[in-house]
């Protein structure tokens, strides 16, 4: 049996930079920063007091109320990417088979809002223990594919992935091996995450993993900056439709871009610290660049992990000189979590996303807040510092890394008949 | 309209997102409000935490309509 090809026919996005695919893509190219003092809880006592959180959104907007209070933050996020990404690919509702569409979402954390509000106040005034009856449902990492599902009736493969902060990137890797596999023709992919509440931050604090940057929001999250401190939380998601592409073809859809490969690897190392020389690093990018049937001097840019905290950015930066070797030196990398901050479970869905569109218009998006040269980072990589630069981007490569030692990267390439 | 029948109407329009109109004494969650099984125990916990009460899960089963909501409310709320 011959493998199929697997296409983006649609996309959507809410993050901290941009509520929707087209303002997300702009701001990135623009440089814009996410980051803001934290309004989701009073914050006062953190030790980190901002983060990127998605703005301006009112969920009634998009689901109503007696919906959308049945769904924890991470959920409603999920719904809001899905139902733009869903309206972008315009599948005829009549003639599309349900049985042969999945929802392969990802998230790392699931409901932590809801987790924390019903066990703060299960037992209020020393009551008998109460919880709401929503309360599993709404929390339970799954139920955001649970509710894709129903809302548009797709019945084929349903499920969450998780693994930390490669949860979505493994999202799309199971989607695409389904769709290559002949086992569904369509799915919603991608992830959200919604992690900016009280345990959230003051679990990633009691980590020292977030930036304490307080007296400067925008500039804290600098990967590969020398004064790097940590990262910043960032909360939204991405959905992205894969799609089998004779079916594409056969319906006229607008093709976005080709997904051509995915790999895994494990650090096997340590629970939250990445392997010091970026072993696992390595192995998933040459797990993918060997999935996708291309040489490395293929890949123009690489949206890497790089969260700006002072121990992760250089090992995987290690691990790109040592796989691409001189090629390391002509490819384009940039961070886009230091606009965006870091979306967990979340991240690999709109960094996947910048990658489609970096190639939909030849355009790299920036590491922006690039201060001071890092010693330990070679100055002959081109990081794409401060500035949008244009550039042929024919593949691009996505590297996520989860705590737990979990890598997963996908490849995309421009679409050619 | 009693006070608490008020506020039990309330509760039912926020919950379930009905129109006040549709909140008649004869009106069943389920049937004709539009709730489910999950609903239903969530108006209860509602009410239990509006009137300051517990109400026994074998007293919550026989609470199918606003009345007997209302009727069961104004007995046992001191």
């Amino acid at each position: 049996m011959s493998f199929k090809r697997v296409v983006i026919t649609g996309m959507g996005a809410l993050t901290p930079v941009g509520n929707d695919v087209p303002t997300f893509w702009s701001n990135l190219v623009a440089g814009v920063s996410g980051a803001a003092p934290i309004t989701r809880f009073d914050a006062e006592k953190f030790r980190t007091r901002f983060a990127c959180e998605v703005k301006g959104l009112d969920v009634t907007n998009y689901i109503p109320r007696q919906e959308a209070r049945k769904m924890d933050p991470f959920t409603q996020y999920a719904v809001i990417a899905a139902d733009e990404a869903m309206k972008d690919a315009g599948f005829d509702a009549d003639t599309l088979d349900l049985d042969k569409a999945g929802v392969i979402w990802g998230s790392g954390i699931g409901g932590l809002k809801t987790f924390e509000e019903e066990v703060m106040n299960y037992s209020e005034n020393g009551r008998t223990p109460r919880f709401n009856p929503f309360f599993i449902p709404k929390m339970i990492v799954d139920s955001a594919s649970g509710v894709l599902s129903i809302r548009y009736g797709f019945r084929g493969p349903n499920f969450i992935t998780v693994s930390a902060c490669a949860s979505a990137t493994n999202a799309l890797i199971d989607a695409f091996n389904y769709i290559k596999l002949g086992l569904m023709n369509v799915c919603i992919s991608g992830g959200s995450e919604a992690a900016v509440t009280i345990a959230g931050v003051g679990g990633f604090n009691a980590l020292k993993a977030l930036s304490e940057r307080n007296d400067s929001p925008e500039t804290a999250s600098r990967p590969y900056d020398k004064d790097r401190d940590g990262f910043v939380l960032g909360e939204g998601g991405a959905a992205i439709i894969l799609e089998e592409l004779e079916h594409a073809k056969a319906r006229g859809a607008k093709i976005y871009a080709e997904m051509i490969g995915a790999g895994m690897s494990s650090d096997a190392y340590h629970i939250t610290a990445p392997h010091p020389e970026g072993l696992g690093a390595y192995i998933v990018m040459k797990n993918a660049v060997e999935n996708a049937g291309i040489k490395p001097e293929e890949i123009d840019y690489i949206n890497t992990h790089g969260t700006s905290t002072p121990i992760g950015d250089p090992q995987e930066i290690k691990a790109i000189e040592k796989f691409f070797g001189e090629h390391a030196y002509d490819l384009n990398i940039s961070s886009t979590k230091s606009m965006t901050g870091h979306l967990l479970g979340g991240a690999g869905a709109i960094e996947a996303a910048a990658c489609i569109m970096a190639i939909k218009d030849q355009v790299v998006p920036p590491t922006i807040n690039h201060f001071t040269d890092d010693p330990e980072i070679n100055p002959r990589l081109k990081l794409t510092f401060n500035k949008a630069e244009k550039r042929r981007v024919n593949i691009a490569l996505s590297n996520t890394f989860g705590f737990g030692g979990h890598n997963a990267s996908v490849v995309f390439k421009k679409y050619e008949d | 309209m009693s006070a608490i029948a008020e506020r039990v109407k309330q509760i039912i329009v926020e919950k379930l997102g009905v129109e006040e109109s549709e909140v008649t004494p004869e009106a069943n969650f389920q049937n004709d409000l539009g709730a489910d099984s999950l609903d239903t125990v969530e108006l209860i916990m509602e009410f239990e935490k509006e009137f300051n009460l517990s109400i026994p899960d074998d007293q919550a089963e026989n609470i199918g309509t606003v009345g007997q909501a209302v009727a069961y409310l104004e007995e046992n709320v001191k």
